[in-house]
Formats: structure tokens, sequence, C-alpha cells
């Protein structure tokens, strides 16, 4: 293949992406691209009223608020587990509400997701569950197995890729459910309190494990009730309150009390 | 959209692994495979053995003509034949009135009540008669009719009397097509309980796959992905429970065919050979054990698949 046709291949796929440069890589420069995103519940509930946003690749946003206030349900709408009421979000360029059903599984292989509770897969071991969301791509066996090793040198739980969920302490689960997000190289993490079930110090290493994945280029968004993280590790701050963004700052500050 | 080879390979992989990871679980459907294609087993085996009385009693029924005596042969020839030519009909098999003179003494010689005295196979009050064999022995009473009506198509009266049990053989056949019904009812009675029994295991299952599947679609698989280990899994299982729980009624049929052989036949009874049942009833039990089994998996997974 010629290196112009190459060129083309690519300006076409990145058509996709609205307001930004084409970029080579991963796709688009703005990852998430919310515009008046509504969300209302079947029983009422207002989670969102008119939110926009624009998240940016390598961004390192912390989604903060009071319990209740949307922040799970903007996490949600990312990684199209809810669809928007009114509004449109685009991530990596694609229209993610409209999306058809048998397309979601697609675009979920962009979006690494990262819970408090870990969810994995308590009859595979630490090794399977990463693999698995390989196997899901049908990737190459070969590069399954390189890339998984891989990544769990990277979470530092090479030795214990033989060991099943029940038999790793909540830090180096999260750190597996973490290598398992990034194993197909998303363009975003979605991390929904990944620290909230663990003591001070593994919640820190968790972090400086998320500014390394960032730092290697992935976007990672994470809503997190954690006042010292959020202090003293400074990153763009989002404050969700009644459903609406009441504070946007880089570098910003927890802001709430407890 | 043709799947890899290799990622059918690790649905198989995945399926079996998952099988005995999921230790418990698949012993529950297991076993409860085992036990429902047991005791379907046993009433196949019951309703194939009392079809085969029912078909045995029915096939000793016949149509018996008897004929006007000294008739002509050829006039005897034209009946033969005409009779014969009667679709229903299978064989038509001449009696002359010698053998049926020396079947009655037969019949009654150990009675010996004198019944014969003053009769000897010269001075024979018995008629030539005809043994009508039919297909469907449902049909006697409509071929008897036409033979009747072969009867009056010749111009002197050819036929005395027509007999095949009327009246007994109504009963007859009530009786038996009564002992088929009932077979029919305990299968399927059989069946619905074994599917009941396997659906309560799959509800158990679903339980715990819910969060699995939940987990599988957030990190990208699709719907069929997933789904494939499922039904590799309910395959393996269904397959293994039933072949096992066919072996274990072929076995025990054949060892009860062995040991109580003399006690049987001195009950009349003669149960069916383990040729002849072997094939009907192992490949009734495995092809529903399977299809249970695949079904069952693939429900549990369905309600969940739905995001």
């Amino acid at each position: 293949m010629k290196i112009e046709s190459i060129y083309d291949l690519l300006k076409e796929l990145a058509v996709n992406c609205r307001n930004s440069t084409i970029e080579f890589t991963t796709g688009c420069d703005n990852v998430i691209e919310m515009n008046k995103v509504y969300k209302t519940y079947s029983d009422g509930t207002h989670a969102l009223n008119g939110v926009s946003v624009t998240i940016n690749r390598n961004d390192f946003v912390y989604i903060v608020g009071p319990s209740g206030a949307g922040k799970s349900t903007f996490m949600k709408l990312i990684y199209r587990e809810e669809v928007p009421t009114d509004g449109e979000i685009f991530v990596n360029g694609f229209n993610i509400g409209k999306l058809k059903q048998r397309k979601i599984p697609y675009i979920r292989r962009n979006i690494g997701v990262v819970f408090q509770d870990y969810r994995l897969l308590p009859q595979l071991t630490a090794y399977e569950n990463i693999a698995f969301a390989m196997e899901a791509i049908e990737a190459p066996r070969k590069l399954i197995k390189k890339r998984t090793m891989e990544v769990l040198e990277l979470v530092g739980l090479k030795h214990k890729h033989k060991s099943f969920p029940s038999q790793l302490s909540g830090g180096e689960q999260q750190r597996i459910s973490i290598a398992r997000a990034i194993v197909n190289n998303p363009a975003v993490i979605v991390a929904d309190e990944p620290t909230g079930n663990l003591d001070p110090e593994t919640s820190l290493d968790i972090m400086h494990l998320l500014e390394e994945i960032n730092f290697r280029g992935t976007t990672i968004v994470m809503a997190t009730h954690n006042k010292e993280i959020v202090n003293s590790m400074r990153k763009r701050v989002i404050a969700i309150e009644g459903g609406n963004i009441v504070r946007d700052e880089q570098r910003g500050e927890y802001g709430y009390e407890i | 959209m043709v799947m890899k080879f290799s990622t059918l390979v690790r649905h198989f992989r995945e399926g079996s692994k998952s099988i005995y990871r999921n230790g418990w679980m698949s012993f529950a459907s297991f076993s409860s495979i085992l036990i429902s294609m047991l005791i379907l087993g046993l009433f196949i085996l019951m309703a194939l053995n009392l079809d085969k009385v029912a078909t045995q009693y029915e096939d000793q029924v016949r149509i018996r003509v008897y004929l006007e005596d000294n008739l002509e042969q050829t006039i005897k020839d034209n009946l033969h034949k005409e009779i014969a030519a009667i679709t229903e009909v299978k064989v038509v098999t001449f009696v002359s009135k010698g053998q049926n003179f020396i079947e009655l003494q037969n019949s009654i010689e150990q009675e010996d009540s004198g019944w014969l005295e003053g009769y000897d196979a010269e001075n024979n009050p018995l008629p030539d008669s005809y043994i009508v064999e039919v297909f469907d022995t449902r049909l006697v009473d409509r071929v008897a009719d036409q033979i009747k009506q072969i009867d009056a198509s010749f111009t002197a009266p050819v036929i005395t009397d027509i007999k095949y049990g009327q009246g007994t053989v109504e009963k007859l056949f009530q009786i038996t097509n009564a002992i088929r019904y009932i077979g029919i009812v305990i299968v399927s009675v059989m069946t619905l309980t074994a599917i009941l029994l396997i659906s309560n295991t799959i509800k158990m299952t679903i339980v715990a796959r819910r969060r699995e599947i939940g987990i599988m679609k957030l990190v990208g698989a699709t719907n069929t992905f997933i789904r494939w280990p499922f039904f590799i899994e309910g395959l393996i299982i269904g397959f293994l429970s039933s072949a096992i729980a066919a072996t274990i009624v072929m076995v025990g049929y054949n060892s009860v065919l062995n040991h109580f052989k003399y006690g049987l036949s001195l009950l009349f009874i003669e149960l069916l050979p383990v040729s002849q049942v072997l094939w009907l009833t192992s490949g009734v039990m495995i092809g529903l054990g399977v299809a249970i089994g695949i079904i069952g998996s693939l429900m549990s997974v369905r309600k969940y698949l739905k995001v």
C-alpha cells in the first residue's frame, strides 16, 4: 500500500472526529464530547440537566460531587450503560446515543471501565480475566499471551497471574481490573470510585498506576469521593451538583468537606 | 459474520473449563438431567413393551371364512383370488375340512370329553375354510364386509359364515388403545417433569451468571461471543448426563431380561430384546437430554443479554 493511500485511509477514519485535528494513533482529539445532555430515569428522577463538556485526549479528569448528584449517570452515559434522554454524546467521534444495539460491544472496546467492586470473573484466573477482554475482540492467541503478560507486568502482578480473584487482596484485584481495562489500548478509561474500597496506602498505589497509564496516552475519567487524592494529585476537576456541572477547573481542588 | 476457527476452539475450551470451574452448578444440572432421563428411559421401555403386548394380541386377530360344502375347485380358486385382491389383505390361507378336523381333534384331545365320538375323517362335519390375515387388524370388520360382498357377487352362495371375533375384537382394541394411551401420557408427564426439574436448576444458575454476563458485556463481548461457551457447556452436560442415563437404563434392562427370563415367561410376558429397544430408547434419551441441556443453558443467558 502506498503511503498516500494510508494517509487517505486514516483521514477517512478520522472524519468522525468533530472540531479536532486528525490524529494518527487512536482517533480523535476530543475523546468525549457532551452537548446539552439530559437524563431522566423512568421513575422521574432528573439525573442530568443539560450537561455540556469536552474531555480531550490525555486529560485526567476527576468527577466530584455529593452522592446522588449525577456522577454515576455521567459515567454510565460514557460507556453506554445508559442512553441520554436528550442531547448528544460523542465518544471518539461516535454518537453513542444513536448507536444500534448490536454495535455497542464495538464501542465498548474503546473504553476501559474500572469499578469500585473490581467486577472480575470469579471463576477465571487473573491472567484469564485480562485475556478475556482480548478474546472478546478475537485477537490472535499469541498476541493475547504477549499483551496480557505485558499489562500484568505493568500493574506489577506478573507473579500472581495464576491466582483467582478470591486469592488476591482488594488492591491486587483492582490492579487486575485496571489491567483488563487497558489491555485493548482504549482511548479512555472510565473509573467509578476505583479507590472506594481500598485503604489510603493502596489507594495511592492505584492512583500512581492510573497516572502512569495516563502518561502513556490514555484519557482517564475518574469519579471519586477521595478528598486527599484530589487535593494532592492535582488534575482537572469537574464538579456535578443537582445534575449540572457547577465547576470545571484545571488543577482543581476537591472543594467539599468530608 | 464468519467465526474464526481459533475462536471456536476457544469457545470449546472455555465451555468445558466452565463445567469444572462451576463444579456444583454443573453437578446440579448434570444430575437433574441424569435423573429425569433415567425416569424417562424407564417409562419409554415400559411403553414400548406395553405396545408390543398390545400388538401381539392384535396380530392374532384374523378372519375365518367358512365355505359351503362341495364347491367346485374353480369357484374356490376364484374366491381365493378375489379375497387376496382386497388391498388390506396380507395373506389368504386355505384350510381344508380335513385339516380343520385334525386341528379340532388336537385341541380337545386332552379333555377327552367324547365330543368327537362317532366322527372321523370320512364323516367330517367341518367345512373348508380360509384364514385371512390383514395388514391392519383394526380394519378386520371392513375386510369382512368386503368378503361378504364378494360372496353376494357369486350366483349361488359360497360362504356360510365369516368370523373374526365380532364383539370381542372391539373390546380388545379398546384395551390395547388404552394401554398405548397410558404409555403416551406417562412419557409426556415424565418429559414435563424432567423439563421442570431442569428449569429449576437453570433458575439457580441464572442468578449466578447474571454478574458474569454483565462483566462480559462491559469489556465489549458481543452477544454471540457470550452465548457460545454457554451453548457448548449445555451441550456437553446434556450429552454426558443423558448418555450415562441411557447406559444405565439399557444395562439394567438387559440384566432384568436375563434374571427374570424364566419368571416372566411363566406369566406369559415376553419382553422386547435389547437390540429392538436400544436405538430408539437411547436415541430419544440422548436427543432430549442434549436439547434440554442446550435450551436450558441458552435460556439462562438470554435474559441478561439485553444490555
